[in-house]
């Protein structure tokens, strides 16, 4: 089989990307999902809030979903489901299989991948103790809860505040489940604070911020756990241990984007994102391999992963028709400083830039008032005042090109100054 | 005067914004847009909340389909409205939008299918 487009995965950037790259141009595109639908984790996250940015109204996960899978089916492009990509090769020959197909091979011209991200677990934060019945990462809660119908439990403790935690609170809290609590590491929450403010606040669910789990107890199933506040440095204040009596633990302690392709395709990831090393096009380390939505780096707004998605197609378009001729041009480097974490893409190929240049980050802490510095090699270039930032919400940054372009830079950075109180 | 600070939920920014009540009137700071201001004078009166979550499907690929409140409904009616909703059984095929429930607790609010379900038989 041969395809100009092969998308891996279904998911929003992967349906995002597919559209978007046929309504460029090429017609000869393929997206492969392991599921049995389309759609990917929006078809679970039945809560509103999405699609604001894209639609200019709030959508729920699968109304979003389902937009973007009624346009694939209109532009007739193809799709496989219940196939599952095991190997991508550096010249683009992807292998898959399926229950229908057996073993494929198939040949691209250019790839995105858009597998998203998965759960971090009990076991990814060390955790001891034996393995009873009632723990499960939130989001494998939500699945369950959400699609195929089944209660998890009655007397909850949520691990971890993201987003996928807050809002199975509020889930669990609705069908009727008593969640005692929300216990956070960190002296910040994960997550939007709208979240904290209509799943937790609105059921009077306890956030305990600097607090960790240092024991869960159980028979057969958990029956209940530990509880104690950590110091500033992460550590178990000795004598502020309570029990909190539950029969089921959910983990929401951060996503980890699922890269095992990318590295089989000789794909170079950031040790910070844990997604690929990406420049203004979404097209990673390996020439013609693009990379969009939760693989690349963990999102928090899917209109964010719809808009990054639409540019990874729309350049996988103009590699397939040989519009773009390597990085013989300027290339800038995107470098975090103060304060940040991390910035996507790393690179910036000036003669390939649209009008404005979006850089998508996350902070390091919680800032109240604080300015964001954009330096073009050392010499500032933008200033945009904040007046609250947190790890937990992704920052775009929007700069024109003009600010950067034709001027030889080769590094552009980017700090958080806090004002002085 | 009354002085409240709340976080905007209206979309993902969050903005943080500080509503004071004087004699009647309100004066709302922090908002980056219009809709925070609604926000803010709504969740002094008379707050309210979309309600998503799901009903037992049968004869589909799934046992629930999604739904949510078509509009916003008063707080304090989430579990009422949640009662009724869980005494509900639908059947496939569904379409988006479909009403499942209309004129819920007669609030002038249906309760709409929010994803399509094709019948499996």
């Amino acid at each position: 089989m041969k395809y100009d487009i092969v998308v891996i995965g279904g998911g929003p950037a992967g349906l995002a990307a597919a559209v978007e790259a046929n309504k460029n141009g090429i017609k000869n595109i393929l997206v492969l999902e392991r599921d049995r639908e389309l759609g990917g984790i929006l078809q679970q996250c039945i809560h509103n809030g999405f699609g604001l940015h894209i639609f200019k109204e709030e959508l729920t996960g699968p109304e979003y979903a389902e937009r973007f899978m009624d346009e694939l089916k209109e532009l007739n492009i193809e799709y496989k489901l219940n196939t599952m990509v095991i190997d991508i090769s550096e010249d683009k020959v992807i292998t898959a299989v399926s229950p229908t197909d057996g073993i494929i091979s198939i040949q691209a011209k250019a790839v995105i991948l858009a597998m998203g991200c998965r759960e971090r677990t009990r076991g990814a934060i060390s955790i001891p103790g034996s393995r009873p019945a009632g723990i499960l990462s939130a989001g494998t809660a939500q699945r369950y809860l959400n699609m195929e119908g089944y209660m998890v439990g009655k007397k909850v403790v949520i691990v971890g505040s993201g987003d996928i935690g807050l809002i199975m609170a509020r889930r669990m809290t609705l069908e009727g489940a008593e969640v005692k609590a929300v216990v956070e590491l960190m002296p910040f929450s994960g997550g939007l604070n709208r979240n904290i403010v209509q799943c937790l606040d609105d059921f009077d669910i306890p956030l305990m911020l600097g607090h960790t789990i240092t024991e869960i107890r159980n028979g057969n199933r958990v029956t209940g756990v530990s509880v104690s506040k950590v110091d500033e440095n992460l550590k178990v204040v000795e004598g502020t241990t309570f029990d909190i009596e539950c029969d089921t633990i959910l983990f929401s302690v951060g996503l980890i984007p699922e890269n095992e392709l990318s590295l089989k395709a000789g794909v170079e990831l950031s040790e910070v994102t844990n997604g690929a090393v990406v420049n203004e096009s979404m097209e990673t380390s390996v020439p013609g391999i693009f990379a969009c939505g939760n693989v690349l780096h963990v999102h928090d707004l899917v209109d964010y992963v719809t808009e990054e998605s639409r540019k990874a197609g729309r350049f996988a378009v103009k590699y397939v028709k040989g519009e773009i001729n390597g990085d013989k041009e300027n290339v800038i480097d995107t470098k975090p400083l103060n304060g940040i974490s991390y910035i996507v893409p790393q690179k910036l190929r000036t003669a390939y830039l649209d009008d404005n240049v979006s850089l998508y980050m996350r902070v390091r802490n919680v800032y109240e008032k604080a300015t964001f510095v954009i330096k073009a090699d050392g010499e500032i270039i933008k200033e945009i005042k904040k007046t609250h930032l947190a790890p937990g919400e992704m920052e775009r940054l929007s700069i024109k090109t003009d600010l950067i372009k034709n001027r030889n830079i080769s590094e552009l950075t980017v700090e958080v100054v806090e004002e002085v109180k | 005067m009354e002085t409240k600070k709340l976080t905007c939920i209206v979309c993902p920014l969050g903005c943080h914004v500080e509503i004071t009540k004087n004699d009647g009137t309100f004066n709302v700071t922090g908002n980056k847009c219009p809709r925070g201001e609604k926000y803010a004078i709504e969740e002094m009166t008379n707050p309210t909340r979309v309600v998503p979550t799901t009903v037992v499907i049968k004869n589909a690929s799934l046992s629930r389909l999604p739904v949510k409140t078509s509009k916003p409904v008063p707080k304090k009616d989430i579990f009422k409205v949640m009662e009724l909703i869980n005494q509900v059984e639908v059947e496939a095929p569904i379409k988006t939008g479909d009403i499942v429930i209309e004129n819920i607790l007669g609030l002038n609010v249906n309760i709409v299918a929010t994803r399509s379900m094709k019948s499996v038989i």
